[in-house]
């Protein structure tokens, strides 16, 4: 098995590591940069509990090897947050309830995130379709498709 | 869970890339989405000692009509291809099969030439490419060749393609006049392989009548399936309800689905049957202009 010396940006920050080959993306930003906000869920590209943004694309970091982030742009859950103040999704989902468990709500959130940053003002249809690659197992949709108005609503303002 | 150990490379070049295909044989698998391999790894049903990631070989991307073709790089994520203008504007039954491949997320990383090139019958460009007559272009150590899309499926993950040739562009006959396709995918949530699909290709005269088809089955098989005789049944007809109804009829006929939780070897049958019929309806009103 080969190693890897690697060297990637993470929520703004460079970070050095040395990488076995099969390594994936999620237990470098879990297991060796201990960001466990991303979250393991199914583990087979399914759920999208672990949707982190590369270079700005939500992507499943399950199914992303460590070596392939070599030289890119990783942002997670932890880079939303801007001095101590939540980004305007994080507060949706706290006004509008939009989360029950909890366990999907890192992925929701990168993945409308990335929604926002190419639609400002995104249809219900638009918001729902954007998120059908991450599962709520809770079925709390209404309240995260509310969550995701929310912040866009508040970003508009912005 | 941990893929199995392997050797990582990330050539910089085509030429490259080939060179390490062709020194590691069958041991070497082509790393390019990585959305079908990696979870195949995860599982053991692959466990390839070398893989060559093509994703920083530059000029891979592309869609764009030229020659008479739309050629598309082979490495063309499936969210590029969705929102190709072109595309969408013009080549209705690719914008309607990229909008279900797997989901947003991974379609976002996942490739129409790993789409391809992974040789399963459940992907759904397959179907799509054989319904549009499309050729692929095999890059190997000899330089480019080109592969009719029925040549293309020889078995279950199995390919025409050497162990040393990279899939590096898909080639669609240019969208003519009074043409238009449609892909009809009937799945049990986002995400999952079709429990029935099919494709649909036409181009009409300017009678009405048929003057090209090409229809094609995802998940009926062990390759995806062409349906010949419902395509020559066909050839030269008005596209009335009765037509419709014998040409689905045919089609369904050539499907070989087997049974699984999706459902029954009758069942799918049926739907391939029910979805020809869609595709088949909403592919002439697309010729005929309509959305």
């Amino acid at each position: 098995m080969s190693k890897h010396s690697i060297t990637l940006i993470v929520n703004g920050a460079a970070h050095q590591a040395e990488v076995d080959s099969r390594l994936l993306l999620v237990h470098l930003l879990r297991d060796v940069l201990r960001l466990t906000g991303t979250h393991i869920g199914c583990d087979t590209t399914h759920c999208g509990a672990c949707t982190i943004l590369l270079d700005g694309t939500p992507v499943k970091s399950c199914t992303v090897l460590a070596v392939q982030a070599d030289g890119r742009q990783v942002m997670t859950v932890e880079g939303l947050e801007k001095d101590g103040k939540l980004h305007p999704l994080q507060e949706g989902f706290w006004e509008m309830h939009g989360l029950q468990c909890g366990y999907c709500t890192p992925g929701m959130m990168m993945t409308s995130f990335a929604l926002l940053q190419r639609n400002r003002s995104p249809s219900e249809p638009e918001i729902r379709q954007a998120i059908s690659g991450n599962l709520c197992r809770c079925t709390g949709y209404v309240n995260i498709v509310k969550a995701v108005q929310y912040a866009a609503d508040k970003l508009r303002k912005e | 869970m941990i893929p199995p150990s392997f050797d990582y490379h990330a050539p910089q070049t085509l030429r490259e890339a080939i060179e390490l295909l062709g020194r590691y044989g069958d041991e070497a698998k082509v790393l390019s989405g990585g959305q079908s391999l990696l979870p195949m790894l995860k599982l053991r049903l692959a466990q390839p000692a070398h893989l060559v990631d093509i994703g920083k070989i530059p000029g891979l991307e592309y869609v764009e009509e030229k020659d008479g073709v739309l050629a598309i790089g082979g490495r063309t994520r499936e969210a590029a291809l969705e929102r190709s203008e072109i595309v969408r504007s013009r080549y209705p039954l690719l914008a309607d099969t990229a909008a279900v491949i797997a989901d947003p997320i991974v379609r976002n990383l996942a490739t129409v030439g790993g789409n391809l090139a992974h040789g399963d019958p459940a992907n759904d460009h397959p179907a799509a490419m054989i319904a549009l007559g499309a050729r692929v272009v095999a890059t190997g150590p000899k330089g480019q060749r080109e592969i009719a899309i029925d040549d293309l499926f020889t078995g279950l993950f199995t390919t025409a393609l050497a162990p040393d040739e990279i899939l590096t562009e898909i080639r669609v006959p240019k969208a003519a006049p009074r043409s238009g396709g449609a892909y009809e995918k009937l799945e049990r949530k986002v995400g999952d392989f079709a429990t029935a699909a099919a494709a649909v290709q036409l181009t009409l005269s300017a009678k009405g009548e048929v003057e090209r088809v090409g229809i094609a089955l995802t998940n009926a098989g062990p390759t995806p399936v062409k349906a010949k005789d419902a395509e020559r049944y066909l050839a030269g007809k008005k596209l009335d309800d009765a037509a419709v109804a014998e040409a689905a009829r045919l089609a369904a006929k050539a499907a070989n689905p087997t049974a699984d939780r999706r459902g029954t070897v009758e069942y799918k049958r049926e739907m391939a049957r029910v979805l020809t019929a869609r595709a088949l309806r909403r592919a002439a009103q697309r010729a005929a202009g309509g959305r």
